[in-house]
């Protein structure tokens, strides 16, 4: 058992890894089903043990094949990472539960075993790009979870699934291509790729321009990942074509994963003084991220098509996690991983809520949707609760990301960010209020026969997920707990 | 330690909604379980009265969510007539309801019933909220229940005056109110309701009057102008829900938390401090005589209701911010005696359109012949309004009118000797018309022939026209709370 | 200046590689030409890796007594990972090429927003 423990950080990639190829060789749907389970289950477990261990007794350090770092790839686990670790285990298996009824229905029939192949590939890859301290590590796994997730997303059976995941290929390809280029630089100067020494000798490179260039191409290709604002283009098409559980497990995680890896490199690789103090950082990430939370809302605004209605609403809340990060204080990168956190939880319950609805009557337009609210009250009231925490409305977990972000600006001498962040959350107001009055308040459409509420195999992740939001807005600790740890961890670098 | 009134109090009218909503099938037992529910909380409501006169604390913590931010509640004076004002008119409302739902055949009952109750639970937890994070949460609770009230008819021009409701109370409240909220937060660490405030040594003259405006300006359900639009394009709705817009729940909730805001966050001691606070009287001044003279030249009888409803809140914040604890008291007393008179006059009207379908004042000639109950609850709801003797509006304007003149804040006593003249002409006439004109031929033959409203809104009518008046003559549990409000 | 920019030839190259397959990305509408050139782009920073490990006079990294001097391996070793994701994600862009091919029965970009924008 000890054992077992201390090699739970390679465990935690390698479950998964090992699981998706098993995926393949079963070959059965429901056996490929039960092994990814099986694997995401255990990530799930094995996530909240590291985070339990990391808040108690401190980070771990874990050489991957007994190689010592700095030489060999080290697992570095702190609460940062450990955090991301449970929120990406924890939705994938609960989405997962979600998969087994309505994947059948949206991918080509028999290749529901490729499906689950790719899904834990997915799951380890991002799993893989929050826990490694070793800076090529990360490429590998974001690429090894990229590559997956464009598959994902071709799944989704359209024709414009197709030309989504191209488009994602080519810009998700850039962005990578980017950061790779960045940390050759970085190796180039310092000679090394783990992180704790990166950070520890970049410092004396403060003015070279080698350095500053790695610093640009890391940040753009990253901010590309993260669908940062005006990077974003590819996010939309993905998450509106692909089918609806990878929409809800990539709109909660993959983003967010990248949005920590730029967490890791500002502020604990680069430092906050080198980015913020040196370099304008501060207002090459607050423009696009104030932009974003506009842009990203007016367009939500506009849709038809619901599922790409929630992927503007992703680039405007992504905007206010970059917001956050761009405030450059403890209590910034707090609000920053609460958000990503929280964001996670309603994004996939709204996703969700949709993959029942389109399980149903086969479409997530909005005008297809009228009048669905009292076919469908389960799915209507993940909706409302998913809806509520996106605007940020007291007792659910969007709430308190809010809360956090405005008083992390408020600690700065930016306090009209307070005002922007109001003023667009009053435009989430008008798309969700959109969507629940066409729910509720529009008669059916005519000619479309009645449906009955989803199937409970689908309708219990989907409400643990909405309930998740109340539950989360309700009992902070956990996150709260994490994060304030995290934020200090990252902010003093893992030497500090 | 008596937590658990409050318990009850929030909880009886939850528990009436899946009630309500299970009975929908069966009207009968569905409005007896309004009824009952209706009485429970109003028992509970009264049970926490002595407790309150007697100084025992009634406090009750949920949840912590974010250090500094609890859902608590802790019943005070102002709360406390505000929630014996709100459930008592629930009895009455419900009974005006069945009368009036039924007369005239109306859709999506079950509904109406479920908002209902959503809204009363809100208005409990408003009433008893012990800091501003607690009565944020049931300020939008109250807003988003009872939309689907006023959009209860479903065509286009619900709908239209369903996004106005929402667009101006969730975007007021979102963008102006929120910001306040935490800014009190920050700058003064607490947003609980303090006796004399918060404010006070932590927040400098010029913040403090950027709050205050954000707080007026932010509270829409106040409709001190421009906020105001809300008011009347939710007159679509049936008439219990203008009743309860207008006198149980929604504008009282606004004034109520303009005289709570200033009484416990700002305190009166500092609020005088504050320049701008005389400029905010001013607006509340000038809403009182804008809303009276838009009044006079309503025809339809709801709007000019509506307009009434928009000057007398103002009367409240006016009173509020006369900054003498005399004139508070008024405002307190205002908050009850507005809704017991408005209450009467909307379902006076509801009783006129229910019995003779008309919807103007202009077609009212001699109606108070055929309708003497309904008329004669109509003429004390207006001589309340007004602020004359017996109705109980005179109470709450002397008070008001008490403390300017202590205070010698001259613009006030102008303003509300004015706007009584204004209120008199704009309610005298319809009284006038309504018993002394002779009944006019409309041409069309309608009207005739018609008698008293439904028996259960004629009981509803005179049982809130008589509160009225008995507030007038045995006002003394209330002033001790309003008393009590301001530490007399 | 200009024995400035000899010496670094082996980043010039690299760097108009990047912009020859950057460019090649961006301004051709034919997926499979998007494909070559974000091979181009890509094999641009693999060379970046490999020059950057070359040591001038250093020999291949085996331990022996006769040389003192090696190349760094690190890179070297690093871009066979690299390659192996740039094999792995043209395979994959490939593949979708051809199902958008069957799907659409076009790879021209403009043509398919066309498709896209009527359905």
């Amino acid at each position: 058992m000890n054992t077992l423990l201390a090699h739970l950080p390679a465990l935690q990639v390698v479950v998964p890894m090992v699981a998706a190829p098993l995926c393949l060789l079963a070959g059965r749907a429901g056996l490929a089903w039960i092994i990814a389970f099986l694997a995401a289950a255990f990530a799930t477990v094995a996530a909240a043990l590291l985070a339990y261990q990391t808040l108690h007794h401190g980070p771990i350090s874990y050489a991957m094949g007994g190689w010592a770092p700095p030489w060999g790839i080290e697992y570095a686990v702190d609460t940062a990472n450990a955090f991301i670790l449970l929120l990406v285990a924890a939705i994938a298996c609960v989405v997962l539960v979600f998969c087994r009824t309505s994947i059948p229905k949206e991918i080509r029939a028999g290749r529901e075993h490729l499906f689950y192949c790719m899904y834990t590939l997915c799951l380890t890859g991002l799993l893989g790009i929050a826990i490694t301290g070793d800076a090529f590590n990360v490429f590998v796994f974001l690429e090894i979870s990229s590559l997956s997730s464009y598959a994902l997303i071709a799944m989704g059976g359209r024709r414009k699934s197709l030309t989504a995941a191209f488009q994602y290929l080519i810009m998700g390809t850039i962005g990578a291509t980017f950061f790779l280029i960045g940390v050759g630089l970085l190796y180039m100067m310092t000679g090394t790729l783990n992180m704790a020494d990166l950070s520890a000798r970049i410092p004396e490179l403060q003015d070279s321009r080698p350095v500053l260039a790695a610093f640009a191409f890391i940040t753009v290709g990253l901010a590309l990942k993260a669908a940062l604002f005006p990077l974003h283009l590819w996010l939309p098409n993905a998450y509106a074509y692909a089918p609806s559980g990878v929409s809800a497990f990539m709109a909660a995680t993959a983003t967010k994963v990248s949005l920590y890896v730029l967490l890791r490199f500002t502020f604990t690789i680069f430092g906050s003084e080198f980015a913020f103090g040196n370099l304008p950082l501060l207002w090459v990430l607050l423009v696009p991220a104030v932009l974003a939370m506009f842009a990203g809302s007016f367009s939500a605004i506009f849709q038809t098509d619901i599922k790409r209605m929630l992927a503007y609403s992703s680039v405007a809340q992504i905007g206010y996690i970059t917001l956050a990060i761009a405030l450059a204080n403890p209590a910034g990168v707090q609000a920053a991983m609460i958000h990503i956190f929280n964001h996670g939880l309603m994004k996939a319950a709204l996703f969700c809520a949709m993959g029942c609805i389109f399980y149903r009557i086969g479409s997530t337009r909005i005008d297809q949707m009228a009048g669905l609210g009292r076919q469908m009250p389960w799915t209507f009231a993940a909706i409302v609760t998913g809806g509520l925490s996106l605007l940020g409305v007291p007792l659910t977990a969007g709430y308190i990301s809010k809360w956090y972000l405005v008083q992390a600006a408020l600690q700065t001498d930016l306090w009209w960010l307070v005002i922007l962040i109001a003023l667009s959350s009053m435009l989430a107001l008008v798309y969700v209020w959109r969507l629940v009055e066409a729910l509720y308040f529009q008669e059916p459409v005519p000619g479309r026969e009645a449906v009955r509420e989803a199937p409970l195999s689908m309708l219990l992740p989907t409400l643990l997920l909405a309930g998740a939001n109340i539950y989360f807005g309700l009992d902070t600790r956990l996150p709260v707990a994490m994060t304030e740890n995290a934020a200090l961890l990252l902010f003093q670098g893992p030497g500090g | 330690m008596s937590g658990w009134l409050i318990i009850l109090a929030i909880g009886i009218p939850t528990f009436a909604v899946p009630c309500i909503w299970f009975l929908g099938k069966s009207p009968n037992q569905r409005e007896a379980m309004t009824l009952i529910s209706a009485a429970s909380l109003l028992v509970v409501v009264l049970a926490i009265l002595p407790l309150v006169l007697t100084g025992v604390p009634v406090r009750l913590a949920l949840v912590e969510p974010v250090a500094g931010l609890a859902i608590a509640f802790a019943v005070e004076p102002l709360g406390m007539i505000f929630a014996c004002v709100a459930s008592f008119l629930w009895i009455v409302n419900s009974v005006f309801s069945i009368g009036y739902m039924r007369g005239n055949d109306e859709p999506r009952q079950t509904r109406f019933y479920v908002c209902f109750a959503i809204a009363i639970a809100a208005t409990m937890g408003l009433a008893f909220a012990e800091n501003l994070f607690t009565l944020f949460v049931c300020y939008e609770a109250l807003t988003l229940s009872t939309y689907p009230l006023v959009t209860h008819h479903k065509n286009d021009e619900a709908k239209a005056a369903g996004r106005t409701y929402l667009g101006i109370l969730l975007g007021s409240s979102i963008v102006l109110l929120l910001p306040a909220i935490i800014a009190t937060f920050v700058l003064t660490g607490s947003i609980t309701f303090t006796p004399g405030g918060v404010m006070a040594g932590k927040v400098g003259p010029v913040v403090g009057g950027i709050l205050l405006f954000l707080f007026l300006y932010g509270i829409g359900k106040a409709a001190l102008m421009p906020m105001h639009r809300w008011l009347p394009a939710a007159m679509v709705a049936p008439t219990p829900v203008s009743a309860l817009l207008h006198a149980v729940a929604v504008v009282k909730a606004g004034v109520f938390t303009v005289v709570k805001v200033s009484v416990y966050i700002f305190g009166l001691d500092y609020l005088r401090e504050l320049a701008l606070a005389d400029v905010a009287l001013y607006l509340a001044g000038f809403t009182i005589i804008m809303a009276s003279i838009v009044a006079l030249r309503q025809d339809n009888l709801k709007r000019r209701l509506a307009y009434s409803t928009i000057s007398q809140l103002s009367y409240v914040v006016l009173a509020a911010l006369i900054l003498s604890p005399i004139s508070t008291m008024g405002a307190a007393l205002h908050v009850a005696v507005h809704a017991f008179g408005k209450i009467t006059l909307f379902m006076a009207a509801g009783a006129i359109y229910t019995a003779a379908h008309k919807i103007n004042i202009s077609q009212l000639d001699g109606i108070g012949r055929r309708m003497p109950w309904t008329m004669g609850a109509f003429a004390i709801g207006a001589i309340s309004m007004i602020g004359l003797p017996p109705a109980a509006g005179f109470i709450s304007k002397w008070y008001m009118l008490l403390g300017a003149l202590e205070v010698e804040q001259w613009f006030a006593v102008v303003i509300i000797i004015g706007s009584t003249l204004l209120n008199a002409a704009y309610f005298l006439p319809i009284i006038y018309a309504a018993f002394l004109k002779p009944e006019a031929d409309d041409g069309h033959g309608h009207g005739h022939g018609h008698g008293e409203a439904p028996l259960p809104i004629v009981l509803a009518l005179v049982t809130t026209a008589s509160a009225t008046i008995l507030l007038f003559l045995f006002p003394g549990p209330a002033l001790q709370l309003a008393g009590m409000l301001v530490g007399r | 200046m200009l024995q400035e920019i000899l010496d670094h030839y082996n980043y010039w190259i690299a760097i108009m590689l990047m912009m020859v397959g950057f460019y090649t990305v961006v301004a051709r509408g034919n997926l499979v030409k998007k494909i070559v050139g974000l091979n181009i782009f890509q094999t641009s920073v693999f060379l970046l890796y490999i020059s950057m490990g070359k040591v001038t006079g250093g020999t291949a990294p085996i331990l022996d007594e006769r040389f003192t001097v090696y190349s760094n391996p690190i890179p070297h070793v690093l871009i066979l990972t690299a390659i192996v994701v740039g094999v792995a994600t043209t395979a994959l862009g490939l593949a979708l090429v051809v199902r958008i091919k069957e799907s659409y029965g076009t790879i021209e970009e403009d043509e398919l927003d066309l498709m896209d924008g009527e359905t």
